[in-house]
């Protein structure tokens, strides 16, 4: 605190000191006087595709299967299973890798996601998976967690491909016919089914499908 | 003793040689039932698709029910059987498939279990899809009739 503004002859209202926050304020509010608009916009508009591209490019980077098998956790376990399944190989070469089935397409979902993946980022570096062992160990609790996610978002990243309203059931097998028309009736949800698709099953995976069925049941179907 | 190692060497070396070589010309000669020559990789076989949702009638009576779809990409090992997630009670009931005989349930002293017994829990060793595949070669084989 100075006093200099606190002499009795001067009789004005005490200035207080800016703090460095009031500071900045002002800057911010106070027109300027040596730049034109112009040239505000421009480099306003050209910083902000920028840094705002910049950013996108980024996450897009940690969006890729690249990046995903960067860590051996991915590479040795997860992706070893999902190499030869339909979507990695098959007839016409279309591929649904790491990020099209575990990272959702819509931006808000997609940064909450990636703001959940600092958890991840968390166990890399606590090793929690970074044996074979412990992975098993942990794969029942890491695939019930993925099964919940999708039974939430209604298997939303497999819809990304999957339309079911685009479903040609007469061109599907017989048993394929039945049972989809019975989901549609059911309003079930690709993930119900379809388990174990693109990775091996962990050990206790139809006792683990049963609880979550109960419990999803006992809270959505009343 | 430097040289005989060295002739010795040279013999085999000769023998070796020969052999092949009239390995090479065997090879030629040889008439084989399949199109490629012996000595070449065999060509890919046809693909077939899985008769799905055929009832197959079974050739004899011990014979194990051949299976109306696809098996390929089901998980059948320690930790996981995916068949079981149809064809076991209560799954069956649910999802109106077979249900697996009680006999699969015995273990090797006959004593009945709760759950498939190891013995009988690889189920492709025994229960098959079938592609509409014509036989290779022809022949007159008729189903069995005991017990008809």
């Amino acid at each position: 605190m100075t006093n200099e503004n606190q002499t009795p002859e001067a009789q004005t209202p005490a200035v207080k000191p800016k703090s460095i926050l009031a500071e900045i304020w002002g800057l911010l509010r106070r027109p300027t006087a040596r730049w034109s608009l112009g040239a505000i916009l421009i480099v306003g508009f050209s910083s902000g595709i920028m840094f705002w591209g910049g950013f996108n490019w980024a996450m897009e980077m940690t969006n890729t299967e690249t990046f995903c098998i960067s860590c051996h956790e991915m590479e040795a376990n997860v992706y070893r299973e999902y190499r030869g399944t339909i979507h990695d190989q098959n007839r016409s070469g279309v591929r649904a890798t790491c990020p099209d089935c575990h990272v959702p397409k819509p931006w808000i979902y997609k940064i909450k996601r990636k703001i959940q993946a600092s958890n991840e980022v968390l166990h890399k570096v606590l090793g929690t998976i970074d044996t074979r062992e412990k992975f098993e160990a942990k794969r029942l609790q890491l695939a019930k967690n993925v099964w919940t996610s999708m039974k939430e978002t209604d298997s939303r990243e497999c819809r990304n491909c999957h339309t079911f309203s685009a479903f040609d059931l007469s061109r599907q097998q017989k048993r394929a016919q039945a049972r989809h028309d019975e989901a549609m009736e059911e309003g079930k949800t690709c993930i119900d089914c379809h388990k174990g698709v693109a990775h091996k099953l962990p050990e206790g995976a139809f006792n683990a499908e049963r609880e979550l069925n109960e419990t999803w049941n006992a809270v959505h179907r009343k | 003793m430097k040289h005989k190692i060295m002739a010795m060497a040279v013999a085999l070396g000769l023998a070796l040689g020969t052999v092949a070589g009239m390995g090479g010309a065997i090879a030629a000669d040889v008439k084989a039932l399949r199109d490629t020559p012996v000595n070449a990789a065999d060509k890919a076989p046809d693909t077939y698709k899985v008769q799905d949702g055929v009832k197959h009638e079974r050739a004899y009576r011990q014979q194990p029910p051949l299976v109306p779809h696809d098996t390929a990409k089901y998980e059948i090992d320690l930790k996981v059987n995916q068949c079981l997630r149809c064809h076991e009670w209560p799954y069956s009931d649910q999802e109106k498939a077979p249900k697996i005989s009680d006999l699969h349930y015995l273990d090797r002293n006959g004593v009945r279990q709760d759950t498939v017994n190891g013995n009988r829990y690889f189920c492709t060793q025994c229960h098959v899809p079938q592609v509409d595949a014509k036989p290779l070669v022809e022949n007159q084989f008729k189903p069995a009739v005991t017990g008809r």
